[in-house]
């Protein structure tokens, strides 16, 4: 493959797809998790109203980030997925019945509260197991050659417990800030109360894990403090875009505090995969160790390349379609 | 007793899988259905070919949307239960079932959305074109995720170095022997499938004197339809078997029954294959009938189950019998769709309520048939997983315990029978409510467009009794 390097493209690819993800999934688990806590049932109505018609075209991107990694990098999806097993299941677990609930919930009057507690807590438990994937990935994987050795729950240590609670809090703020942009009146009113202590309890995580992670990972350490200063620019740029929300929210600005949200997201995960690059099966693999064949690669990015601008595209589209306010007792027509 | 990964893993994907594979087999069929519903009344302006496609397209929102769910566990299962099959086989089967995903993605982001909710919305072409498109766009799906499953039993186009499989030709690894008899009989199940359960939903709705000049000409399609396919299936399977004869003789001997290699072989009707004694007992068959059958000859030879030692057959009596339900079945419904031509006289098809009840009850046969053609599928080819290869043994997830995979197998069966039966209760519903005339939306509920359920508006439960709105 004279001069390209596939691996490179690949890793772009996937890391792009998983930001996306984290992303678009990220505000509609939110409100999900701040179910239970919504004022009243009109206020559930909006929320599930406001993600409704996207939330399914969110998902895709975790399917096409699944099937992509087989295809790219076999040796991440037959390392992770076995070592977080019970996680995984749990994760679609939750998925599933949050998506059932989304159809399901509507349609339902006395029954209606059963769909609800599906959707909560099927967005909590999904919210979770993704945070530990983060946690567990930066801790590291018991790997002997190409083969996961370690046990079932090797995963689960107190420090994937707080980066799983720490994404929780972070999708409840994405989710918070983008009510904020699709409602009005008494529910949005609520939305700006919880953006701000949700916003603190974010930055309290993100200041623990950071603190924490050399501990569990020397590496990472060596990486922020051996070398040039330059990756610093990236958690700076998040503390601007936390400042950026704080501000806005004081001001009621309705888009900039999501937007920001989103900034706060994207600058700490490139810090985060700055951190660890090129290594993508922790501790020691990196992405041309992970890589499929080249044949495989490229047979696979002609598709690929092909679909996701049309994929953008219909986002973009669906986005732009369902734009404006979400009100109370209608939904989209 | 020691709880088996194995075991559990084996039983976890084909729970799993058999859930999945029932909706697809359905949509398959369904979308090419619904093409030729929306052809008819571009061409010919009939509002009952509307009626139907109407009715039809909710049914296919809520199957669809089923199938999306499962399959997303589907793409998750390789990694979790048989990472060392994945990480061999992944040049191969990471693009192949890559595509299938991508190929869904880009039928759901294109053409999905006008097909469920663009009626009356965008010109009347297009949206047959996007009709038309998703039924392509299924084809496209099984395509690939046959292709993967066909290259499994009969792997070619491959060198395995290094424990891993490299590709050598795509072409030849793609269009593998065994994939053009699955896919076709495959795409022939699916349309058997939307094509009896149209049948039965027609004929109950007849049965209540529902819409019946729209069920009428529905009922009459499919008839005709069956009448050709139904057959069909039965020879396409038969140079199926053929087929396999070649590539896997053990998965043949264990369809027959037939322990030793020997000539004249009798086609067994019944039979109790009794493994550890290595023979069958009860066995009524019809003499040198499974010797014509496959070598089209009375003293052909068929091979024997233990031409391989035992531990490297495959269960028989699964496999035995898996395989007389779906040929049984088969002929079942060669039958039904002849006693159709048959009662056409005098258009006793719409009025013989035997034969309406019978068609309401052939509509879950398919089913059956799809699933038990499956396991003979599956459970034939053991122990290998790809066929002469790599085994099951080899495949399972090395740091699996029995425990974790008890887990998540009571998991899923506890998730999928939530799941399912929401899906099934609704469904029902859905049917219950649907093809009335006049109108059967029901208020009160807004459009949410681009989600498959939106497109229905059946309430899950009944709005009156709501004590709290
Ligand atoms: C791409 C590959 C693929 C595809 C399309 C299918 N299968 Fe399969 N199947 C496998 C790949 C596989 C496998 C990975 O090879 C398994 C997993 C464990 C095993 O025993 O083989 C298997 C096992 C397996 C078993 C258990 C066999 C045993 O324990 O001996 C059953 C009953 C099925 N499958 C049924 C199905 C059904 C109903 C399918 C319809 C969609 C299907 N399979 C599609
Ligand atoms: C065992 C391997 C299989 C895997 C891993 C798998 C995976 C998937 C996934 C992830 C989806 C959802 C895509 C989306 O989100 O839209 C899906 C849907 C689909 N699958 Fe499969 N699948 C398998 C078997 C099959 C088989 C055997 C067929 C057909 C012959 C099939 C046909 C389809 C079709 C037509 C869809 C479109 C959506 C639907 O019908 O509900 N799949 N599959
Ligand atoms: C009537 C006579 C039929 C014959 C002789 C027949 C033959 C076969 C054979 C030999 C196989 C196994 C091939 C292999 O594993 O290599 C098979 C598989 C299968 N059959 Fe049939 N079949 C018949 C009817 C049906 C019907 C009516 C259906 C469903 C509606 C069906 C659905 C399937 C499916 C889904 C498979 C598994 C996928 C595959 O390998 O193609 N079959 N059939």
């Amino acid at each position: 493959m004279g001069g390209i390097d596939l691996a490179l493209i690949w890793a772009v690819i996937i890391g792009f797809g998983v930001i996306m993800y984290v992303l678009m999934d990220g505000f509609d688990l939110g409100l999900g998790i701040l179910y239970p806590f919504a004022p009243d049932e009109d206020a559930r109505d909006v929320m599930m109203n406001s993600v409704a018609p996207v939330w399914d075209g969110n998902e895709t991107w975790l399917v096409l980030g699944g099937a992509g990694l087989l295809g790219a990098f076999p040796l991440v999806y037959s390392v992770f997925l076995p070592a977080l097993y019970i996680g995984v299941f749990l994760m679609l677990a939750g998925l599933i019945f949050r998506g059932v609930a989304f159809e399901f919930r509507f349609k339902s009057r006395k029954n209606r509260h059963w769909w609800n507690r599906a959707f909560c807590w099927g967005s909590a438990v999904a919210a979770f197991a993704q945070g530990a994937v983060v946690g567990a990935y930066i801790q590291g994987f018991a790997v002997e050659g190409f083969v996961y050795v370690g046990g079932a729950l090797d995963w689960l240590t107190p420090f994937t417990v707080l980066t799983g609670l720490g994404l929780m809090a972070g999708y409840a703020l994405l989710g918070a800030t983008w009510l904020i942009m699709k409602s009005e009146g008494y529910i949005q009113a609520w939305a700006y109360r919880i953006t701000l202590p949700l916003l603190v309890l974010v930055l309290a995580v993100f200041l623990i894990i950071s603190l924490w992670t050399p501990f569990v990972n020397p590496d990472v350490w060596e990486r922020w403090f051996g070398h040039i200063g330059v990756i610093w620019i990236f958690p700076a740029l998040a503390l601007g875009c936390a400042v950026v929300v704080y501000r806005s929210v004081r001001q009621r600005r309705e888009g900039l505090p999501f937007v920001a949200t989103l900034g706060l997201y994207i600058f700490t995960y490139l810090g985060l995969v700055i951190s660890k690059w090129p290594v993508i099966v922790p501790p020691n693999h990196t992405i041309w160790d992970a890589s499929s064949s080249p044949e495989s690669q490229l047979f696979l990015l002609i598709g690929v390349l092909f679909v996701i601008p049309i994929v953008l595209t219909y986002t973009a589209w669906t986005y732009w379609v369902f734009r404006g306010k979400v009100k109370v007792g209608e939904g989209y027509h | 007793m020691e709880l088996d990964p194995l075991l559990l893993s084996r039983m976890q994907f084909a729970f799993v899988v058999s859930f999945h594979a029932i909706f697809p087999v359905f949509t398959i069929g369904l979308a090419s259905y619904l093409a030729v519903l929306n052809g008819l009344f571009y061409r010919t302006e009939n509002p009952a070919w509307e009626r139907l496609a109407v009715f039809w397209t909710k049914v296919f929102a809520v199957v669809f949307g089923m199938g999306v769910v499962s399959g997303i566990v589907m793409s998750f299962q390789f990694g979790t239960n048989w990472s060392n099959f994945s990480f061999a086989a992944a040049n191969f089967l990471g693009p192949m079932l890559s595509y299938e995903v991508v190929t869904a993605f880009f039928l759901e982001a294109a053409f999905l959305g006008v097909l469920l909710f663009g009626r009356g919305k965008v010109p009347q072409g297009v949206h047959l074109f996007a009709s038309i498109m998703v039924a392509v766009g299924t084809f496209i799906s099984a395509f690939w995720i046959l292709a993967a499953n066909s290259w499994m039993q009969t792997p070619v186009g491959v060198e395995l170095i290094d424990n891993r499989f490299h590709i050598t030709d795509w072409s030849e690894a793609i269009f593998n022997p065994s994939f053009p008899y699955r896919f076709t009989h495959m795409v022939l199940a699916s349309f058997l499938t939307g094509g009896f359960v149209v049948a039965g939903v027609s004929a109950w709705y007849l049965l209540i004197g529902r819409d019946v000049r729209a069920n009428k000409k529905a009922l009459s399609m499919c008839l005709w339809l069956l009448l050709v396919l139904a057959p069909a299936q039965a020879l396409v399977g038969d140079f199926h078997g053929l087929n396999t004869l070649e590539h896997q003789p053990t998965k043949v001997a264990a369809m027959e029954g037939n322990w030793e290699t020997s000539s004249h072989t009798p086609l067994l009707l019944f039979a109790i294959p009794d493994q550890a004694a290595q023979t069958n007992r009860f066995e009524i068959g019809i003499p040198s009938l499974a010797s014509v059958i496959l070598t089209h000859h009375p003293a052909g030879v068929v091979p024997g189950i233990s031409e391989m030692p035992p531990e490297q057959q495959p269960p028989v009596w699964l496999v035995f019998w898996s395989f007389r339900i779906m040929v049984a079945l088969g002929f079942l419904m060669i039958a039904v769709a002849l006693a159709g031509l048959w009662l056409r006289r005098g258009g006793r098809i719409y009025e013989h309520r035997g034969f309406l009840q019978l068609l309401r009850l052939m509509s879950v046969t398919p089913f059956i048939a799809v699933l038990a053609g499956w396991f003979v599928t599956e459970t034939g080819r053991a122990p290998w997983l790809v066929y002469g290869m790599m085994t099951h043994a080899e495949a399972v997830t090395p740091s699996l315990t029995g425990g974790m995979a008890l887990f998540t197998l009571v998991g899923y069966v506890a998730v999928y029978a939530v799941v399912f039966w929401a899906g099934t209760y609704y469904l029902t519903r859905v049917v219950r409510n649907g093809m009335q005339e006049g109108g059967e939306e029901i208020k009160g509920e807004v459009e949410r467009p681009m989600r498959p359920l939106s497109a229905t508006h059946t309430p899950f439960d009944d709005v009156s009794t709501n004590p709290s709105k």
